[in-house]
């Protein structure tokens, strides 16, 4: 694997597997030219998987925690404070009521979210709610979410953020790269961010939602992939369409095709829209199905959700104590 | 509770449907049945019976009654007592009570889904998402064409009792297919489910008692092929439909030549799944998951050759088996499977010697390392690579979860391979790009082709097959067709046999030598002498020589055959250019018409008025069919998908037609006009009693512009020659008019490669009334239809 050739402005905090950072290849026209998706075949293929497998009972309730390990438990709005953030961060390091972990046999299970994800501005009130927790500061970067700011300032902005001590950073690609199909272009932003971020774990997103169709999905995936992406995230959740299970297959798709190249994993994060215990367990199931356990992991796999926990612990209790829940009986992030 | 080992293990865990209410059903009817006659179902027969066992177990779910001779009759009996008024009964009588048996399917969804899956062994997913909802959208579907039948079939009447053969693979559904169209149109029915798995159809008939059906309009007799051959062979059915193997449905076809019975035949397949290099790969593998391993490969319609373009091969192949690995097959009932169990034993043992003689014959077997059931039948999803194409697993039907693969080079390499069957249900076209999608479709000889897609299903888009496939279609309009009869077929009357005249050769009256006028064939745009050497004296209406034409022998068929064969693109050509030339010979015609009235009066002795008008009405049936060659087009449909079928008009191939000898002309013309109109070739054997007309004719077809091998014309004993036609593989088509005797023969002979028939069963045709002899059910004679399905779209 090449050495890291860019170096980061600020700290780098060692969080283990994340650490394992994708240092990306070079740019290959050719891996592009193959790509082709067919949107139809695809929406089948998503409609009837999570028709072929189900989780019932202990599998179910196994399955709600490892999506709930897997949430980058995220607040992204202009009226975020450091006393909503540090809520948002209590939640993350306990997400599950302990009575309720200890009712399904979970209670020596130290369940944390993925990560809290939150703009710049609150990565240090954030850094240092979740000091020793092992839960992951990711900050929302490059001009986030239209990305249309100066490179200069997108960079500086990705330095500032590790300075303050995040420890993962989720870009936004420049969406005109990927709709007038300038992938060399693509390539080169992304491996600068790349570069900015050193050995932190780099998240892409590509804003789905506004690429149009799936083989730009596809190629826009494979070209942040190339360039060094951690991970591969569909939405910045700002878009009026989020994150679904037809764009997940077809990214899931390009990483197991990246893997299936380089012997790299790149994990995927889903964002906006996912709401509930079902949905979250769908994903699941397709990342099983299309890739592999491995990536049923927070090291390869994130939901960027703020009200899918709501749901997955409502479930959970059901599970445990038989009884549909109320929203009010968890505490609120 | 061990949730933190479940967590780290992120396994699925079973999940088992419910059954309790199929054991409940089964309970109440104390695991024992009997007949499903005239509304009521007949005692237990104890002396005679078989077991019906879920595979995924070996559980004996319940004992089935073998239907006798005598159960046999009581059903036809009670499905003809019920025909007449089930008919007069009307359109929308009958439209609300298929109304009520899809709302009642609905209603009932959830055991009848269970109750399929444990009897086939079919997973419960495929049963609860695929088959259940099909069936009650064929119901509703067919409760339309009920309430329409009087507007859009005017014209037509019911065929009376059918009787109706369905197999094991799709139980439900192929009852459903059966039953809806044939009730909707004014028939009765008597149905006969797979001794495998009886249990859903039996369950039907109390759906079929709580929709309140009339007694007698669904009759269900249970057994295995004896009681099946029993209403094959009993007298009192007007109609079959079967579904199974081509085996035992070219059986049926022999069994019922010469019976007058109306036929439907849907059998095996050995259907292409073409992977182009611009393909979606990731989506064809899974598109063969549910080609292939959709009911553990149980399907007639299965993609089970596998074609790839060489460039993609391997990495396709490995995807496949990587996507393979993936698939999980346990219990029927377990909701997180891909495949289940196989139905029985022997069917079991029959994939397993079929795989086997495959790998003799250098087959490389691949299979995944899943866990199988302990008990059950199961048999392991199957690659066979490094198959050639004389390999007995590329030609035969395995009817189990085992694929094939092949490389082909280019586009028309693929299909050849692909046609290189004598099978033609089906195929699968992986390609994104358009262009060459909707290029190959129409050259792939199959039923029905899907783009980019596969094993899609809709009441309104007719299924059925090309070649030994079958004939007919079920589902949509052309389905209904399968179940109507035209009503002025019961006016026609017995025609007297003509017989040929001894030919007087008198001296010339004019004392000069008589001008030697010896007609040859007219063979690939040739007038060419018969093969034999010989020719037949031809009298005219007094019994004079009027000259003489070819003797023509199989020989002669065989280069007339040829010579069609090899006029394929006639059936490429624009509709407008066969227009044009049908208008053409309308029109060289009429320069001629004193001519042929002439030589028509003088070897028929009919009235110089009536050869006139015998030439007249020729002009202007050219005229029709020239008028339709490009109006009978092709339909659009919209089934529940984004996307459409296109109902695509095919022209047939080639045909062999046999003309009547009531007007040597008009016969003939009003026989291969719609034919070649459509795109087909023909072979002409023209009238025995007036040969010379058709071989005038050929004089008027050189001067028309007919491409050569488009028309064919062989004279001589037109009922030998009509056989060999019959017999011969290359025809797809065989029209006679004339005896009964040789039309059951055409029928029994034509078996041999599932040829499409229209006979005349002896009977005469007023060729003079439009309303027999011509419009669009001749067209539809002379066409098949091909559905192809085309799933588009591409924002997100």
């Amino acid at each position: 694997m090449p050495k890291p050739t860019g170096k980061a402005d600020g700290k780098v905090t060692d969080i283990g597997a994340f650490a394992r950072t994708n240092q990306g290849t070079e740019f290959h026209a050719d891996w592009l030219e193959d790509i082709r998706v067919n949107l139809s075949a695809v929406e089948r293929r998503t409609a009837t998987v999570i028709k072929r497998r189900t989780v019932k009972k202990d599998w179910q309730v196994a399955w709600m925690l490892k999506a709930i390990s897997c949430i980058d438990l995220t607040t992204l709005s202009g009226d975020d404070t450091p006393g909503r953030v540090r809520r948002l961060c209590a939640k993350a390091k306990q997400p599950v009521r302990q009575d309720l972990l200890e009712a399904i046999g979970a209670a020596e299970l130290k369940l944390t979210t993925g990560a809290v994800c939150v703009y710049h501005a609150m990565v240090p009130t954030a850094s240092a709610a979740l000091e020793g927790s092992g839960v992951p500061v990711a900050a929302v970067s490059t001009g986030f979410p239209a990305g249309l700011s100066p490179m200069k300032t997108r960079l500086q902005e990705i330095g500032e953020s590790l300075a303050a001590g995040a420890n993962e950073i989720d870009i936004v690609i420049t969406r005109a790269h990927a709709l007038n199909q300038d992938w060399p272009a693509l390539y080169e932003e992304v491996r600068a961010f790349r570069q900015a971020c050193g050995s932190t774990h780099l998240k892409t997103i590509i804003a789905t939602g506004q690429l149009g169709n799936m083989n730009i999905v596809a190629r826009a995936s494979m070209v942040c992939m190339m360039a060094g992406a951690d991970f591969i995230k569909t939405s910045t959740g700002m878009e009026s369409l989020n994150a679904n299970l037809p764009v997940a297959l077809v990214m899931v798709r390009m990483i197991r095709d990246f893997y299936e190249r380089t012997g790299k994993k790149v994990g995927f994060k889903p964002a906006g829209g996912i709401r509930t215990a079902k949905q979250a367990i769908a994903y699941l199931i397709l990342i099983k199905e299309e890739l592999a356990n491995d990536w049923l992991s927070p090291s390869l796999f994130r939901f960027g959700a703020s009200s899918l926990l709501g749901d997955l612990e409502r479930q959970i209790e059901y599970h445990a104590t038989g009884s549909y829940s109320a929203a009010y009986r968890h505490p609120i992030a | 509770m061990n949730v933190l080992d479940k967590l780290k293990s992120m396994e699925y865990g079973p999940a088992p449907e419910n059954a309790a209410k199929v054991t409940e059903w089964l309970e109440q009817n104390e695991r024992s049945f009997g007949q499903f006659i005239g509304g009521q179902f007949t005692r237990f027969n104890k002396a005679d019976f078989f077991e019906t066992k879920n595979p995924a177990t070996g559980e004996v779910l319940a004992r089935v009654s073998q239907a006798n001779a005598d159960d046999v009759d009581k059903a036809v009996g009670a499905a003809r007592r019920a025909q007449k008024s089930w008919q007069t009964l009307g359109g929308h009588g009958r439209a609300r009570y298929l109304y009520a048996l899809s709302r009642l399917v609905q209603k009932h969804s959830r055991v009848l889904a269970v109750l399929e899956s444990i009897d086939n062994g079919k997973p419960i997913r495929e049963t609860r998402d695929i088959d259940v909802p099909l069936v009650a959208r064929h119901f509703y579907h067919h409760a339309g064409w009920a309430q329409l039948i009087e507007s859009e079939f005017a014209g037509y009447e019911p065929i009376g009792v059918a009787g109706q053969i369905i197999p094991w693979n799709f139980p439900l559904l192929m009852m459903a297919w059966k039953i809806a169209p044939a009730i909707a149109a004014g028939n009765t029915v008597v149905l006969k489910p797979a001794e495998f798995t009886p249990l859903t159809s039996l369950m039907f008939a109390d759906i079929v008692r709580e929709a309140g059906l009339p007694d007698g309009v669904i009759n269900i007799i249970t057994g295995d092929g004896r009681a099946g051959a029993l209403l094959v062979d009993h007298p009192d059915i007007d109609k079959l439909a079967f579904t199974g193997s081509t085996e035992v449905g070219r059986i049926i076809r022999e069994r019922t030549a010469g019976s007058g019975k109306k036929l439907t035949l849907e059998l095996g397949g050995k259907s292409p799944f073409i992977v182009f290099d611009d393909a979606d790969l990731d989506s064809a593998v899974e598109g063969l998951v549910d080609a292939i391993w959709l009911n553990q490969g149980q399907v007639c319609c299965a993609g089970s050759r596998l074609l790839v373009q060489e460039g993609v091969a391997e990495r396709l192949i490995s995807k496949v088996k990587a996507r393979m690995e993936k698939l999980r097959i346990g219990s029927s009932l377990d909701k997180c499977i891909d495949m289940g169990a196989i139905v029985d034993e022997i069917q079991l043992e029959r994939i397993k010697a079929l795989v086997s003689q495959g790998v003799d014959q250098g087959a490389e077997l691949w299979q995944p390392r899943c866990d199988l059931p302990k008990e059950g039948v199961y048999y392991r999803p199957t690659l066979l690579t490094n198959v050639d194409t004389a390999n007995i697993v590329a030609r035969e039907e395995i009817f189990g979860p085992v694929v094939v693969s092949m490389t082909f080079r280019t586009q028309k390499e693929a299909v050849e391979i692909a046609n290189n069957t004598p099978y033609g249900l089906a195929a699968s076209v992986w390609s994104e790009n358009l262009n060459r999608a909707l290029e190959v479709a129409p050259q792939i000889k199959a039923g029905v082709v899907w783009i980019n897609s596969t094993n899609l299903f809709d009441a309104a888009t007719g299924f059925g097959g090309y070649r030994e496939s079958g004939f007919g279609r079920e589902g949509g309009r052309e389905g209904m067709y399968e179940y109507l009869k035209l009503s002025f077929e019961k006016k026609l009357k017995p025609l007297a046999s003509t017989g040929l005249p001894a030919v007087k050769t008198g001296k010339s009256k004019t004392g000069r030598p008589r001008m030697d006028q010896t007609a040859k064939h007219y063979i690939g745009g040739k007038q060419v002498r018969p093969d034999g050497g010989n020719s037949l004296a031809v009298a005219d209406h007094k019994g004079q020589l009027a000259g003489f034409v070819g003797d023509g022998n199989y020989k002669d068929i065989r280069n007339a055959v040829e010579a069609a064969a090899a006029a394929g693109s006639w059936a490429g050509t624009s509709t407008h250019l066969r227009a044009q030339i049908l208008y053409y010979i309308a029109e060289n015609l009429s320069y001629r018409q004193d001519e042929f009235a002439a030589r028509i009066s003088s070897l028929s002795g009919c009235n110089a008025q009536s050869a006139a008008a015998e030439v007249e009405t020729s002009i202007e049936r050219l005229f029709t069919y020239g008028a339709w060659a490009d109006k009978y087009e092709s339909k659009v449909h919209r089934p529940p998908m984004r996307g459409v079928t296109l109902a695509m008009k095919e022209p047939v191939g080639v045909i062999g037609i046999g003309c009547p000898d009531e007007v040597p002309l008009l016969g003939f013309v009003s026989l291969m006009a719609p034919a070649i109109a459509m795109g087909n070739r023909v072979v002409m054997l023209p009238s025995e009693r007036h040969p010379l007309v058709a071989t005038d004719f050929y004089q008027i077809l050189e001067t028309s512009d007919v491409p050569a091998g488009v028309v064919n014309i062989v004279t001589g004993n037109k009922d030998a020659l009509a056989l060999v036609l019959a017999k011969h593989t290359n025809v797809e088509g065989v029209w006679f008019h004339g005896s009964a005797e040789t039309s059951s023969q055409i029928e029994r002979e034509a078996a041999g490669n599932m040829k499409r028939t229209w006979v005349s069963n002896g009977l005469g045709y007023d060729w003079f009334d439009p309303e027999q002899s011509e419009g669009k059910h001749i067209l539809r004679r002379a066409t098949e239809i091909k559905n192809v399905w085309i799933p588009y779209g591409d924002q997100t």
